[in-house]
């Protein structure tokens, strides 16, 4: 799994309409461990995470994961807000494995143990859209899991719960995470951030202004975006680099 | 004239209560014809109008526009366009298919479908909007996708294919000119109501038309029923 | 999904399934005018016809314009309709190799009760006359019809070019005589029909019969083979067997035994009736 590192983002840039979201980002990911990717809002991050995830071109620059080229690897994403179909949460774990063309008994299997692996085996039949926030992304990380990839992203997935149902994504991102898959997750939690990562990448208009290990950028931040996140200032918006 | 007009209604109802085999024979015929239009205009529909809603394929605009118009096509051009096709002196006449209740099929199909079609890619675009990044994330194909949004939009989808079913029971224009309006093999309630019309039988020619109604409002009813049974379980 | 496509699929063959079998029966196809469907004469005639033969005869009604239309591209096997010159028309052009008489009925004159033309009586070009000079709403179903053709001899015999004359009172409607009695009950107009179709009309308002009994009002029945000469797949033997009991003895009799409020409507008059 880990032969997916060091991922070595090279200058991307994406300009919708002429507007620069990323305007040369550029950030070398090596060590396992989950990364978590901070800034200020419209600082580009979630759709950092998209052009990890292939979801977005970047119109400038290259992401290579270990010298692989994006295409071959195993990816998945979950949103902040997780999108069900209309069935069965059995069946919605099951439709991630589409892709892979697996024998019925074989997908059956590995549903059963993605659905056990969250804690929602008794769930199984019901109806997806039944079920609770934090349920729902159980599910999403069930869905996640079930195709066993090689990176996972997240883009502020516990934003919508409760401490609760909080504890218990976290619990599962970390058990990935120590099983092998490369995590990378986006989040104004600076609690969540705290208790997670391993490694932070902070960004700013597009760009990467600061990345070190999370003990480094937590205790002493270096830029004036990592230091106004850690003192949990507000407005926490877009920024002006003072000097 | 009212007062000829509530004649004619009273008498109407009056008849149908004994209305005989003739008529539900060609009742029997009419679902058959509509129906099975229905179905065969579905499995073309569906898929087209859910590929259309997520492919980018060039010119999408412009197909998607087509397309919405082609719902409005008049039955009786269908009709004339597939009687030049089937009859003996057109390319496939050699398949005897013309006066047939076949015929009327695929007449009827051929105006179903683009409604189905352009509904689809409505509704199929609107369940991508939420569920179309999540399902490209997962890498699925094309088909893949157009396939679990079909059934994440079911539901409404079930209304889509009333409207067809609705457009077709009650549509005379196509079903006339490709069957014939033959007494006993391809006379439809339409076609039947149109010959009523035509010979002045009014209080007749109103009588079927309310059983028409009411087939129309039974087979919505029980399309209802059974979606709503199966909507409760996944809502 | 699979459910989806498994209940489709069923109620599909159900579908089929009742449908009458797409049986090897012997059939043919008939094309034949509205006006004599809607007499109810085939309801009459062709039950006899199939249970003697087994052939079930098919009619599908259309103006006699569209019948010999659908003749001519190959559509019906055999055609049954009023308008002798068409008829004969139809021959030359090599779509049918003999014509046959059959029947006849007879073309009325239908007007409002009050008779505002004066046009009533046995003479139906005098009735035409007047009807123009008084320009009173007059129907005519201008759909190549063989009541259409009639009509529009009738005004020329009549020595009226109705062309020159021609305006609001004059209703060129495009359709079957059904509608066409349909509006001239609306309009209190005239109108020429046969009499079957008056007969079994049910929407008479003030509408009655005005002009009736003149001998240019006979209407004269003519039934072909489409030649299977221009159209091979023509049920051509069982065409003929139609053909030849229609003007038997038998069929004959059973054309003149069909009766409306106890009058007849069409008179037998095929030459030379074979034996069946």
């Amino acid at each position: 799994m880990s032969s997916i590192l060091p991922i070595v983002i090279d200058a991307i840039a994406f300009r919708p309409g002429g507007r620069p979201v990323l305007n040369g980002l550029s950030a070398t990911l090596p060590a396992s461990g989950i990364t978590a990717v901070i800034g200020p809002n419209g600082a580009g991050k979630s759709v950092t995470l998209r052009v990890l995830d292939g979801l977005i071109q970047a119109d400038a620059g290259t992401v290579r994961f270990g010298g692989r080229t994006a295409g071959a690897v195993r990816r998945a994403f979950v949103f902040q807000r997780p999108a069900l179909i209309r069935a069965s949460v059995a069946r919605n774990v099951n439709l991630a494995l589409a892709p892979l063309y697996l024998e019925k008994s074989e997908a059956r299997a590995r549903v059963e143990a993605a659905l056990l692996k969250v804690g929602l085996q008794d769930r199984a039949g019901d109806p997806a859209r039944k079920l609770s926030g934090g349920e729902q992304q159980r599910l999403a990380l069930a869905r996640a899991w079930v195709t066993e990839p090689e990176l996972l992203l997240l883009d502020e997935p516990t934003a919508n719960l409760d401490p609760a149902a909080t504890e218990a994504i976290e619990a599962l991102v970390s058990a990935m995470d120590r099983a092998g898959t490369k995590v990378i997750i986006v989040s104004h939690n600076l609690g969540q951030v705290a208790r997670l990562a391993e490694d932070i990448l902070v960004l700013s208009e597009g760009r990467a202004v600061e990345h070190g290990s999370a003990q480094h950028v937590l205790a002493q931040p270096r830029t004036p975006q990592a230091q106004a996140y850690i003192k949990g200032e507000l407005p926490w918006t877009s920024f002006a680099v003072a000097s | 004239m009212s007062a000829g007009m509530l004649d004619t209604i009273s008498t109407a109802v009056g008849l149908i209560g004994s209305l005989d085999r003739d008529v539900t024979s060609i009742a029997v015929l009419s679902l058959q014809v509509s129906l099975l239009a229905v179905v065969c205009g579905s499995i073309l529909g569906i898929p087209l109008g859910a590929l259309l809603a997520i492919s980018d394929i060039p010119g999408r605009g412009a197909l998607v526009a087509l397309l919405n118009a082609s719902m409005g096509l008049p039955a009786v051009v269908v009709g004339l366009l597939v009687y030049l096709l089937l009859s003996r002196s057109g390319p496939f006449g050699s398949a005897g298919l013309l006066f047939t209740p076949a015929a009327m099929v695929i007449a009827q199909t051929i105006l179903v479908t683009p409604l189905v079609a352009a509904l689809t890619r409505q509704l199929i675009e609107d369940a991508d909007r939420e569920l179309g990044e999540q399902l490209r994330s997962m890498r699925l194909t094309t088909w893949q996708r157009a396939r679990a949004l079909a059934f994440d939009a079911r539901f409404s989808l079930t209304i889509a294919v009333l409207a067809a079913f609705g457009r077709a029971v009650a549509e005379v224009g196509a079903v006339l000119v490709v069957g014939g309006n033959i007494a006993g093999h391809t006379r439809t309630m339409t076609t039947a109501i149109s010959l009523e019309t035509q010979k002045g039988d009014l209080p007749l020619a109103l009588a079927l038309g309310f059983v028409l109604i009411a087939i129309v409002i039974l087979v919505n009813a029980v399309a209802s029923g059974v979606r709503g049974y199966v909507m409760r379980a996944y809502e | 999904m699979d459910l989806i496509r498994r209940s489709l699929l069923s109620l599909a063959f159900a579908c089929l399934a009742t449908t009458p079998a797409l049986a090897k029966e012997r059939s043919i196809t008939v094309a034949s005018t509205t006006s004599t469907e809607q007499s109810g004469l085939f309801k009459q005639l062709l039950p006899p016809f199939t249970m003697k033969t087994g052939i079930e005869v098919k009619v599908v009604a259309l103006g006699t314009g569209q019948a010999l239309d659908v003749g001519r591209r190959g559509d019906a096997d055999v055609v049954f309709v009023h308008d002798k010159s068409a008829e004969e028309k139809f021959v030359s052009e090599g779509f049918a190799t003999a014509r046959q008489e059959v029947m006849y009925n007879d073309f009325i004159i239908i007007g409002p009760k009050g008779d505002p033309a004066k046009a009533g009586g046995r003479d139906v070009l005098e009735g035409l006359r007047r009807i123009a000079t008084a320009k009173t709403q007059f129907i005519s179903r201008s759909d190549r019809s063989g009541t259409h053709a009639a009509e529009l001899r009738y005004w020329i015999d009549a020595g009226i070019d109705l062309s020159a004359i021609k305006g609001d009172w004059y209703k060129e409607i495009g359709q079957g005589m059904g509608p066409a009695l349909n509006i001239a009950s609306a309009h209190n107009g005239y109108v020429l029909t046969d009499r079957g179709t008056w007969l079994s009309f049910k929407n008479r308002g003030d509408l009655m019969i005005l002009v009736e009994g003149d001998q240019r009002l006979f209407n004269q029945y003519g039934v072909m083979l489409v030649s299977p000469a221009k159209h091979a797949h023509v049920k051509a033997a069982d065409g003929q067997v139609f053909i030849e009991w229609l003007v038997s003895t038998e069929g004959q009799r059973t054309i003149a035994d069909y009766k409306i409020e106890g009058q007849q409507l069409f008179f037998p008059n095929a030459r030379g009736t074979g034996h069946f």
